[in-house]
């Protein structure tokens, strides 16, 4: 104790204070933060149980008739891949309301997600789970979906599918780590403020030429090695000056010190 | 006089304490040796410290020169905290590096351990020079002139005074004319503005999706849906060009640059400007996409609030206002192209512009 008391006025005190007690909220956080219950299915009939999962999990917000209310929008004609991209994506079921709803673990499993969009869909007529065929990417002409995604996409998503600021806090999300059916089915639907960008606006083969591109970007190697978010300049121009002018100062200051 | 100073001294310092006057210089704090000042052994460990930072700097220079041959160019390799990245960029960074580094390391290691350390006090004297030798300066300036035969011969000395005067002007003349483009009418112009002579003269111009340059049907658009538009012109300036012998893609750049057109359609309830709705198509709207700032794309679409926000500087817009600003540094609404459909059902425009598009400048 005596050891400890001694370095207290040690110049990298203050610093390893404050990280431990970051390292000790984010643990105390991830051991006490509240769970999302695993729904079960158990109806045979897909619309059936997607009605009961919707009934004790979404009616609260949207209403019993999915008709809407003042917490929610109404689901009628969203169609299909407005809930599986939100629910797959572990946007809904939502927390809870705020400027914009973020993406999360998804909450249910594949079949649970397919009888919700069973359900909704059966309410009207709206777009529908695209196909494998046009979301996988395969056999892409990167080029034109880079073009594409540089015209119609970029100025929200960043070059590099890095996301990005919008007014009032909302933001477009990055495009890492996402299926090509989510990506497809965000095109279709138009999730929160986003355009939609219909079949008749980007074919589908120029959907899947953008998805392709997107995930040809995310694997390629980085050619100038750390990347910082492929945030652009900005944030490389911060980093310049906190960090290397922050070391180029500790440098000066260790010069000037005294050897002995 | 000294003696009453003396004595009110003496008073304020009885009552404020033992505070003196004026503190004693404390000098320099006593010298401390270092250890390879008194160690012959410490010595010789430093300097074979401070050789091995300049040996790691050889192997390293040696290893950047070897790698610029032998790693291939194209080759990947994992790095923690990286990823996948370029090997030959990373050794060639790394080796680079660590030459530069122990280089200097070295140097500050030495300068540190085995180089003088006595703390030495540099006078400071003033820097103006004697009289006498400011006189001297001058005498020898005047003197050239003079062997110049400079205040007898008027005409070279008024002719190389208008020459260094003049040369200024080029100079100025750069700052200024790079400020705008003197024909501004240019500016005023576009693609949209319908033909009023060749083959085209008069006919409504289409409404093309960028990139892929298809026409634009009315029910293709859906309501809260974004199109990126080009003119159908762009192709016949194209056509024109090749016609006149001239190389295709001249010019189409800074035709495009003000020609950029976002399509986007509403609820036609949601309008609050008529004019907005009534120069669009079942609530389908068009407005130039150069910011009326500085001239970044407005592309960033929000289809429930219906803002337009440009990226640069957050000018936003708001499409049921008939774009005018809500936010940010632009001063003027974005100017909106008028749009109908043809007799095939594709969206057209029948008239261009109605003010100029893009940035501020003299005649706007």
């Amino acid at each position: 104790m005596n050891a400890l008391a001694a370095r207290r006025r040690h110049p990298a005190a203050i610093t390893v204070l404050l990280l431990l007690g970051l390292i000790l909220t984010g643990a105390a956080y991830s051991l006490l933060a509240p769970k999302q219950a695993q729904a079960a299915l158990a109806s045979e009939d897909q619309v059936a149980a997607g009605k009961s999962l919707f009934l004790a999990n979404c009616a609260s917000c949207h209403g019993l008739n999915a008709q809407g209310t003042l917490s929610g929008p109404s689901l009628i004609g969203v169609g299909a891949a407005s809930v599986d991209f939100q629910v797959s994506t572990g946007r809904m079921p939502a927390a809870g309301t705020g400027v914009q709803v973020a993406r999360g673990v998804a909450k249910f499993d594949e079949e649970a997600t397919a009888a919700m969009a069973a359900y909704v869909a059966s309410l009207g007529q709206g777009p529908a789970i695209p196909e494998e065929a046009v979301t996988s990417g395969q056999g892409a002409d990167l080029a034109r979906g880079g073009e594409i995604f540089r015209v119609n996409c970029a100025m929200c998503h960043n070059f590099a599918g890095a996301g990005g600021a919008l007014t009032w806090g909302k933001y477009a999300p990055a495009l890492k780590d996402v299926t090509g059916r989510q990506i497809y089915e965000a095109m279709v639907t138009g999730p929160a403020n986003m355009p939609k960008f219909t079949d008749t606006n980007i074919s589908p083969e120029d959907k899947n030429n953008v998805i392709g591109f997107l995930k040809a970007i995310e694997t390629q190697p980085q050619q100038g090695g750390y990347h910082l978010g492929n945030l652009g300049p900005s944030s490389e121009g911060l980093f310049a000056w906190v960090f290397a002018l922050g070391l180029l100062i500790g440098a000066a200051v260790w010069l000037g010190s005294k050897a002995a | 006089m000294s003696e009453h100073g003396t004595t009110h001294d003496e008073v304020s310092r009885a009552a404020t304490g033992t505070l003196p006057q004026r503190f004693d210089d404390p000098g320099l704090p006593p010298h401390v040796p270092r250890q390879a000042d008194h160690d012959e052994s410490a010595a010789k460990r430093a300097e074979r410290q401070v050789a091995v930072m300049f040996g790691l700097s050889i192997v390293s220079t040696v290893a950047f020169l070897v790698a610029y041959f032998a790693v291939d160019q194209r080759s990947t390799v994992f790095f923690p905290g990286i990823g996948s990245t370029n090997a030959y960029h990373l050794v060639l960074g790394v080796t680079l590096a660590l030459s530069l580094l122990m280089i200097g390391l070295g140097a500050v290691h030495w300068a540190k351990t085995l180089m003088p350390d006595h703390e030495v006090v540099e006078e400071r004297h003033p820097l103006r020079s004697s009289d006498e030798d400011r006189e001297h300066a001058v005498a020898t300036i005047l003197d050239g002139g003079d062997a110049a035969q400079l205040p007898r011969r008027n005409m070279i000395k008024y002719s190389l005074g208008g020459a260094l005067g003049l040369f200024s002007l080029p100079l100025v003349l750069q700052v200024a004319g790079s400020l705008g483009p003197t024909n501004v009418s240019e500016l005023a112009e576009t693609l949209w503005d319908i033909p009023t002579e060749g083959k085209h003269a008069g006919k409504p111009i289409r409404l093309m999706r960028d990139p892929q340059n298809t026409p634009i049907k009315a029910e293709e658009v859906a309501i809260g849906s974004v199109f990126h538009v080009l003119p159908e012109s762009l192709d016949w300036h194209k056509e024109e060009n090749v016609e006149a012998g001239r190389a295709e893609w001249k010019g189409v750049l800074d035709e495009k640059a003000k020609a950029a057109v976002i399509l986007v359609r509403l609820d036609p309830k949601d309008f609050v400007s008529t004019k907005a709705r009534d120069w669009g198509y079942q609530g389908i709207v068009a407005y130039s996409k150069i910011c009326t700032h500085v001239g970044c794309p407005v592309g960033l679409y929000e289809q429930k609030t219906h803002n337009l926000l440009c990226p640069c500087h957050q000018s936003t817009f708001d499409v049921t206002r008939d774009c005018e600003v809500v936010f940010g540094p632009a001063k003027r609404a974005l100017p909106q192209l008028k749009i109908t459909v043809d007799a095939d059902g594709y969206l057209v425009a029948p008239e261009g512009f109605k003010e100029p598009v893009g940035p501020s400048y003299w005649e706007r």
